[in-house]
């Protein structure tokens, strides 16, 4: 029989505000233990929580662009669970009224774009967007020492958490990872979170099901549209990176289709992804899941975020809205349209906020320079997804990191644009640039590798080649016309690359067809 | 007299007018409390050293005409239950008997900034959860008016030292009764706030919706001296409200009558249980009252009898997460049995099950069970529903009156040991006043009389008021004193 897998993920990001939930705090990363720790956010008897204004705007300026329904009141509550890690043995978070509910996220199913070469589009539901405060960390080694207690550092106890809870619409691991990849890339433009899975300031547990498919896809059709039933899930959390969220689903939807395929059945649990082991193992089942007693955080009032009716009351969800900065996918379109770029090359561009503000900036350098937009947009493009990614990739850097800044970039395809060097000693150029700094100009100087574009001096040289090779030239004559090839090559050859080569085509043709 | 027969308001005149020094005072209330602090158990931690200093700086202050603080020199006891930095603050019980708060409750930033001298933390049952003050894990207290009687609770503590004249006045907190039914066992005069008046940040919370700070004075101008210095928004309390602070105490002066005041009896207070010598001293208040020119009206509160049910199930379901941080992983009592072949869980249930007494577990027990899934809509849900009727009664009845009044506790205080092993016995003490914590409004108990056949015990009168007009019930409280003066009986300071 077929199955089809059906996961829901349950995404946590670390919001980037400069204090954390529920007091003063900083949030900064990589500080000593419990050296950013106070009262509040240690549990000390009698202290109280303050929301966090900024985290609340980070959060609804997420929830519209996930296209979600922001409440106009909403509330927090306690979870309630005991762990030396949650330092009042209670979570505010958020349980009935959360900050937004019912949007959705628009993917791009890249599995079916290699198939037909088409990305086909596809909406997975948003359930809910929420605030909630994070846990300390547990240390049970220090260094590779296992120590017999364990340490607990309360700098991460209260940094502001979004929860963005999908609805069960993911139906493979790709997708999952699309999914998640896109969300990641929203979050960035949005200038709410690192999404540093590696810190932590991004993870994600997935809840997952297989359901036998009807053969009849019509038929599916029909029951999706009228609410398909879905098999018992199970949740696996430790998927901390986005291999290990591909990997972990792939193996629990196989695991799932074997324990039925065998007349078994599938017990809810929560399971834990094991990345050396490349399994899931069961932490706790059903019986023995939390009962977390949430109930209204009384210590805070409720949240009133818009008040529709009262106009002398400031709307704070439609001033964010009014400010919402442009989502990867509008600027895609917008890159498309305005620089005329392939939908390949917009895609690749703007895949990461710094790097399109880096195509950005490196056009707005050129077109100061005089240069027109139609001619200049799409090499850049070129030089930054062939070369320049090319050469960070390879050393895992990211687009800030670059030791080529967008003014550089420019410099250099202006030195092409105006003939000063040729396309081919630019890519020497460039590789130089990015190994010193230098910028093109001084390189091209240093190195006097300025395009040769006197006609004399290289029809001087084309009559010293021709002379020097006048068995290909006699082949040329013969009708080997690729023989042309070996000649340019030869002229280029003495000049070290920087005759211009339309000119040498141009004379030694002329040549060619005199002598 | 001596120097601890002083009215707060006295006291601050004297040493402002530099009549007497703050050191003197200090002293004199700590003479006044090592003679009978052995008999009554008031403190729980005495700051001698601490105290003696701040008075010298304050005496320096007003020798060079310095500005200083409205309560400058003064001192004054706080509930164990209020954080004051690197002093112990047990909440009386075995769980925190060795914490030291790192930081000041906002109330105590505000004395500080009044130039009032802290001279020790009272005593007060455990987690302020008892209505006598014999939770305490730190021992008993005795009601100054009679030895062998509960001095009431949860505020046990700061009530009798202030009977005894141990201080002049004190803080408390009151949850369900816990300042005005103990200053109406001990005969003095206790202010729970409007929910929101007083800033709860260091307050160790029992139920987080409940909980006020206030005053208890031996007078109604005390009280209000004190309430004027701990209102007003705080923004580490999102829970404040953000309204501007009358000068309570100013307000009294040139009181005359309470002519056009309205004034409700609820007729569902007097009712089986209450004891026939404390309805007649409320009622024969109600007529001194209208001799002061208010009128008095009969009101009702319809959904008084279900007050008691409706608290104890909110919170107790507030107070299992409050007390949940008491886990002996970061301060605290930490159980030693067996500390290095325990699991994380047998930590955690030794540290508590040690560290906590009897009626705390019991409500921690209770308010777990009552947030339990399948049980939430049944019980805490409900409980909100039945929170919502009781406010509405009060709204309902304040349409027609000013200020509603009824007894304070239905029985003046009790035998020590009385009540203990009965709960629900015990939970019945607070009858009368856990409506107001429901309702959050504010309500001042005074006293209004003394039991006869020669056992001696003050009776209490509630006074209660719309939300934050506290003015109104302290106005009408002082014209009722003020009558009563010269009246009263006089307490026996044995």
């Amino acid at each position: 029989m077929n199955y089809q897998p059906v996961i829901g993920l349950e995404v946590h990001c670390q919001l980037k505000t400069k204090s954390k939930l529920f007091c003063a705090c900083s949030t900064e990363f990589g500080l000593p233990a419990n050296s950013n720790i106070c009262p509040v956010c240690t549990g000390q008897p009698g202290v109280l929580p303050v929301l966090n204004k900024k985290a609340v705007e980070y959060a609804i300026r997420t929830a519209i662009a996930l296209n979600c329904k922001t409440a106009q009141q909403s509330i927090f509550a306690r979870k309630n669970y005991f762990y030396p890690d949650l330092p009042k043995n209670y979570q505010i978070s958020q349980y009935e009224m959360p900050l937004a509910e019912d949007g959705y996220l628009e993917i791009l199913n890249a599995e079916n774009a290699e198939i037909s070469r088409i990305p086909r589009k596809k909406r997975i539901g948003i359930q809910r967007v929420h605030l909630e405060e994070d846990a300390g960390k547990l240390l049970h080694a220090v260094g590779s020492q296992e120590l017999d207690y364990s340490l607990v550092d309360f700098n991460r106890t209260g940094i502001p958490l979004l929860e963005i809870v999908s609805a069960p619409e993911i139906n493979s691991p790709e997708e999952a990872y699309f999914y998640l990849q896109t969300l990641k890339m929203n979050l960035q433009y949005l200038d709410v979170s690192d999404c540093d899975m590696e810190k932590g300031s991004l993870r994600c547990d997935g809840n997952v099901s297989v359901v036998a498919e009807p053969s009849n896809l019509e038929l599916e059709r029909k029951v999706a549209g009228s609410g398909k039933k879905l098999g018992v899930k199970t949740e696996i959390k430790n998927m901390n990176s986005f291999k290990a969220l591909k990997e972990a689903l792939s193996y629990e939807i196989n695991r799932q289709i074997e324990v039925l395929e065998s007349g078994g059945k599938i017990v809810q649990e929560t399971r834990l992804w094991d990345a050396d082991r490349g399994i899931t193992q069961s932490m706790r089942s059903k019986e023995y899941a939390h009962d977390y007693r949430y109930f209204p955080e009384p210590d805070l009032v409720p949240l009133i975020l818009s008040i529709d009716h009262d106009l002398r009351e400031e709307n704070f969800v439609a001033e964010i809205k009014k400010n919402l900065p442009e989502l990867p996918a509008q600027r895609k379109e917008r890159f498309i349209k305005e620089y005329q770029l392939s939908e390949y090359d917009a895609g690749v561009v703007t895949a990461e906020k710094k790097l399109a503000d880096y195509y950005e900036d490196t056009v707005k350098k050129l077109q100061v320079t005089g240069f027109k937009l139609q001619i200049v947009a799409k090499t850049i493009a070129n030089w930054i997804t062939t070369e320049l990614l090319g050469k960070l990739n390879a050393e895992k850097k990211a687009i800030i990191d670059s030791p080529i800044k967008p003014e550089d970039l420019a410099g250099l395809i202006k030195l092409i644009q105006e003939g000063t060097i040729s396309g081919k000693i630019a890519k020497t150029v460039f590789e130089e640039m990015y190994n010193t700094g230098k910028k093109a100009e001084k390189i091209v100087q240093e190195k006097g590798l300025v395009q040769l574009t006197d006609e004399k001096e290289i029809a001087k040289i084309i009559e010293g080649v021709l002379r020097e090779n006048e068995t290909i030239v006699r082949e040329y004559k013969a009708g080997k016309e690729r023989a042309l090839g070996a000649l340019v090559g030869a002229v280029m050859k003495k000049t070290q690359g920087r005759a211009n080569p339309q000119l040498v085509n141009k004379i030694l043709e002329e040549k060619l067809r005199s002598c | 007299m001596g120097i601890y027969e002083l009215s707060a308001k006295e006291l601050g005149e004297k040493i402002k007018k530099k009549e007497i020094s703050s050191e003197e005072v200090v002293n004199a209330f700590y003479k006044r409390i090592e003679e009978i602090e052995k008999k009554i158990h008031s403190f729980i931690t005495l700051t001698k050293e601490e105290a003696i200093k701040q008075a010298k700086i304050v005496d320096e202050k007003i020798r060079k005409n310095e500005p200083v603080g409205e309560l400058a020199g003064i001192p004054i006891a706080i509930k164990d239950n209020l954080c004051i930095q690197r002093i112990r603050t047990t909440c009386g019980s075995k769980i925190l008997e060795n914490y030291f708060a790192p930081y000041d409750a906002t109330v105590i930033e505000k004395l500080r900034k009044a130039d009032a001298i802290f001279v020790g933390k009272t005593n007060m049952d455990e987690f302020a959860m008892g209505s006598s003050t014999e939770t305490s894990y730190f021992g008993l207290t005795r009601n100054p008016q009679n030895l062998e009687y509960i001095p009431g609770g949860s505020s046990g503590g700061s009530a009798s030292a202030v009977a005894a004249k141990e201080i002049p006045f004190a803080l408390g907190s009151d949850t369900g009764g816990s300042i005005r039914q103990p200053a109406s066992c001990c005969g003095i005069v206790g202010l729970k706030p409007t929910y929101g008046r007083v800033s709860r940040y260091g307050l160790v919370a029992f139920a987080s919706s409940l909980d006020q700070i206030g005053p208890l004075a031996r007078d109604v101008y005390d009280c209000a001296l004190l309430l004027k210095i701990i209102s007003g928004y705080d923004e580490k309390d999102s829970t404040s409200i953000n309204l501007p602070v009358p000068d309570f105490s100013q307000g009294l002066q040139g009181l005359k009558g309470l002519q056009g005041i309205k004034v409700g009896l609820p007729k569902e207070y007097f009712i089986e249980g209450i004891e026939p010598e404390v309805e007649k001293a409320v009622k024969e208040a109600a007529k001194v009252l209208a001799e002061l020119g208010a009128e008095i009206i009969e009101i009702s509160l319809p959904h008084t009898e279900y007050a008691v049910a409706t608290y104890y199930l909110i919170a107790p379901s507030e107070a299992s997460a409050n007390l949940a941080r008491y886990d002996g992983v970061r301060y605290g009592y930490r159980s030693t049995f067996n500390v290095q072949r325990s699991t994380l869980e047998e930590v955690y249930e030794r540290t508590r099950g040690e560290g906590f007494g009897v009626e705390v577990k019991r409500r921690i027990m209770l308010g777990t069970y009552a947030l339990s899934a399948g049980y939430y809509d049944a019980y805490y849900l409900k409980a909100l529903k039945v929170r919502t009727l009781i406010k509405k009664d009060f709204d309902e009845a304040f349409k027609k009156v000013e200020v509603i009044l009824t007894p304070t506790a239905p029985t003046p205080a009790f035998k020590l040991g009385e009540k203990l092993d009965d709960p629900l016995k015990m939970y019945l003490s607070d009858i009368f006043t856990i409506s107001a914590n429901l309702a959050g409004i504010p309500g001042i108990s005074i006293p209004c009389g003394y039991t006869g056949g020669g056992i001696h015990l003050p009776i209490g009168l509630q006074i209660l008021g719309k939300p934050f007009t506290e003015e109104t019930v302290l106005k009408v409280a002082y014209a009722y004193e003020q009558t009563m003066n010269g009246k009263r009986i006089t307490d026996n300071d044995k």
